[in-house]
């Protein structure tokens, strides 16, 4: 409206010569007035709308994470949060007559180690059987829905119910894998699964693996249904063998997803507490950093020692996401 | 070519006989805890594969222990508010991720990925500080706002990913008739993300409804847990005379409905998973 009122207003001349080059000039500007107005209006919104979720999250999440950050170098204790003194790095490491702290407990390196096994294993046979599912659900056969949605199961109980069901199943007296493998002549004396040092951490990745697998062979699915069609057929005139596709074709394009859900598998299994803490409680064969952390902090109230073992873990965590992200945006800038 | 044929035979039975283990494999666990809890508790320790008479004595004896009653009270409770809190605070945020392009704007989704990557032991002292500074601890309050912290993430996430699909063209037209980015968002947006809040939905749902860290740190009182929790603290005399068959009985009895939803929804929960990639 404005940039019109200031055309009307133009002197007569000024409008006689190039009346036709103003209006256009001037309807332009009055276009792109509005338009950052409206893109001004927008950002503002854009802001209001996200600040609900970032009061949450900085209340849930950053707020939390400083704290525990603080508490790791306090003495707190569960009774006492508000009465905390700083004592430095104590939590961590220490030496009075001896190396005291969470670097110089043996039962930590454990459980780090304990950690690092078992993502290590239990992603590794997820993304191995994963790929073999999902090459199951990609191929084309009546009552695939059927058997896609039953894979979906394991993923949908709650890991919880899932832990007790498998305790079940691996009972050591009367569990059916134990009569199974009798019955099979696969073993002389039924194994105590779960309370031998030696069995329970194979237990736990059975488990997982169950219950993950779903999640891996799902994205590899999606990632097995957007392939071209034409260069297996290619492949298929020239008589390739298919393994030799599978290795050459198939398994490079679907890497990028395998990536991404073994990265994710691989966060979770991080940070694995509830499997463990259901099917083997507290044993140090199977102790990984959360459960190492949970008891320190509610079991023995010693909040300042598991918040430093928390840290501890967050930082490993933080670690492999910056690795991973920085992986990405090198991979995604070389396909550009 | 009577060979060809016979390989072709033999890949066709090898396929089927994959297909059929991976069945077994997938299905079997909860079948079993479903034989195992329509047995009486004296025919427990004789292993079986099917059911030779029903005995409903498990599904009767565990309804009527009124601390199972409250848990699964408090899980509906908790997961309800839960999905309607991270849906109405994803919508938005992801309505100002997905159509605005700002400053800041690859920062805030940066910070949402983190977070989505948090372990929650990480957060857990602070936490606790933070529920009972609020009056929250052994409340389904404190569970509520607690498990924002993985509800929320990837919610925005996924919906941030469905809101970009959309056509530009819609929000011109509501631009041009000089209409409110709320207005835009509820009227123009929300109708056609029906599908993908459904599946956002039913995501946070399972991850609020199978959470067990949290609510087993956060609640103290049997009528205050949820249901992995009080599943997971059912114990008997001792470590070897657990009540198994009341157990399985549970345990079936919070699965059926996920179990239902996941069949039904199969197709949108695959979507909504390969969308945001979110953790099982």
């Amino acid at each position: 409206m404005a940039a019109r009122e200031s055309h009307d207003a133009l002197p007569d001349n000024a409008r006689h010569s190039r009346s036709d080059g103003r209006l256009k000039r001037s309807a332009k500007a009055w276009h792109r007035e509005r338009g950052t107005r409206v893109r001004r209006q927008r950002v503002r919104a854009a802001w209001l709308f996200l600040t609900p979720m970032l009061i949450v999250l900085a209340a849930v999440a950053g707020w939390p994470l400083i704290r525990t950050f603080w508490f790791s170098l306090t003495d707190a204790s569960l009774s006492s949060l508000d009465g905390a003194q700083f004592i430095g790095v104590e939590n961590y490491l220490v030496f009075d007559d001896g190396w005291y702290g969470i670097l110089a407990d043996p039962l930590w390196w454990q459980s780090v180690w304990n950690t690092l096994y078992f993502t290590l294993v239990s992603v590794s046979l997820e993304a191995v059987l994963g790929v073999i599912v999902a090459l199951v659900l990609n191929a084309r056969f009546r009552g695939r829905t059927l058997v896609r949605a039953a894979m979906l199961i394991p993923w949908a109980i709650p890991t919880v119910v899932s832990a007790r069901i498998w305790a079940w199943m691996l009972n050591d007296q009367f569990g059916i894998i134990n009569h199974m493998l009798l019955g099979l002549g696969l073993i002389d004396a039924p194994l105590s699964w779960t309370a031998d040092a030696s069995l329970s951490m194979w237990a736990v990745i059975m488990v997982d693996v169950w219950k993950a697998t779903p999640f891996v062979a799902l994205l590899v699915l999606a990632a097995l249904q957007m392939l071209p069609s034409d260069c297996y057929e290619a492949a298929r005139v020239d008589g390739i063998h298919p393994v030799r596709v599978f290795f050459r074709v198939t398994l490079p394009l679907i890497t990028p997803a395998l990536l991404v859900a073994v990265i994710f598998r691989a966060l979770d299994a991080l940070r694995v507490f509830d499997v463990i803490y259901v099917l083997t409680s507290n044993a140090a064969s199977t102790m990984t950093m959360s459960i190492y952390a949970r008891q320190q902090l509610v079991e023995f109230q010693d909040v300042g020692y598991g918040s430093a073992a928390s840290t501890l873990l967050f930082m490993i965590i933080a670690l492999v996401t910056v690795v991973y992200l920085y992986l990405g945006r090198r991979q995604l800038g070389g396909g550009q | 070519m009577t060979l060809r044929m016979l390989k072709a035979v033999v890949l066709k039975i090898g396929f089927w006989a994959l297909v059929g283990v991976l069945m077994l494999y997938a299905i079997f666990p909860f079948y079993y805890a479903v034989v195992t809890s329509l047995k009486p508790s004296s025919e427990l320790f004789e292993v079986s594969y099917w059911i030779d008479d029903l005995d409903f004595s498990n599904y009767v004896a565990v309804p009527s222990q009124p601390a199972f009653l409250a848990a699964i009270r408090n899980s509906v409770i908790v997961a309800v508010s839960v999905v309607i809190i991270a849906l109405l605070l994803g919508l938005t945020a992801a309505w100002a991720l997905g159509r605005v392009r700002f400053r800041g704007r690859t920062t805030v989704m940066m910070l949402v990925l983190g977070v989505s990557m948090f372990p929650q032991v990480a957060v857990l002292s602070g936490l606790f500080e933070v529920i009972r500074t609020l009056d929250l601890y052994n409340s389904p309050g404190g569970l509520i706002l607690s498990y924002t912290i993985f509800t929320l993430p990837f919610t925005v996430w996924i919906l941030t990913t469905f809101m970009r699909q959309l056509p530009d063209e819609l929000e011109e037209a509501a631009i041009v008739d000089g209409a409110s980015p709320w207005v835009t968002l509820t009227k123009v947006f929300m109708p056609l993300l029906w599908p993908a809040m459904a599946t956002t939905g039913l995501l946070a749902f399972i991850a609020a409804w199978n959470e067990f860290l949290f609510a087993l740190t956060f609640t103290l009182t049997d009528t205050q847990r949820t249901v992995p929790v009080a599943i997971a603290l059912i114990s008997g005399g001792s470590q070897y005379e657990l009540p198994w068959g009341p157990i399985m009985a549970a345990s079936v009895i919070v699965t059926v409905p996920l179990v239902v939803l996941v069949v039904i929804f199969q197709r949108r929960i695959v979507s909504g998973l390969t969308a945001g990639a979110v953790k099982g």
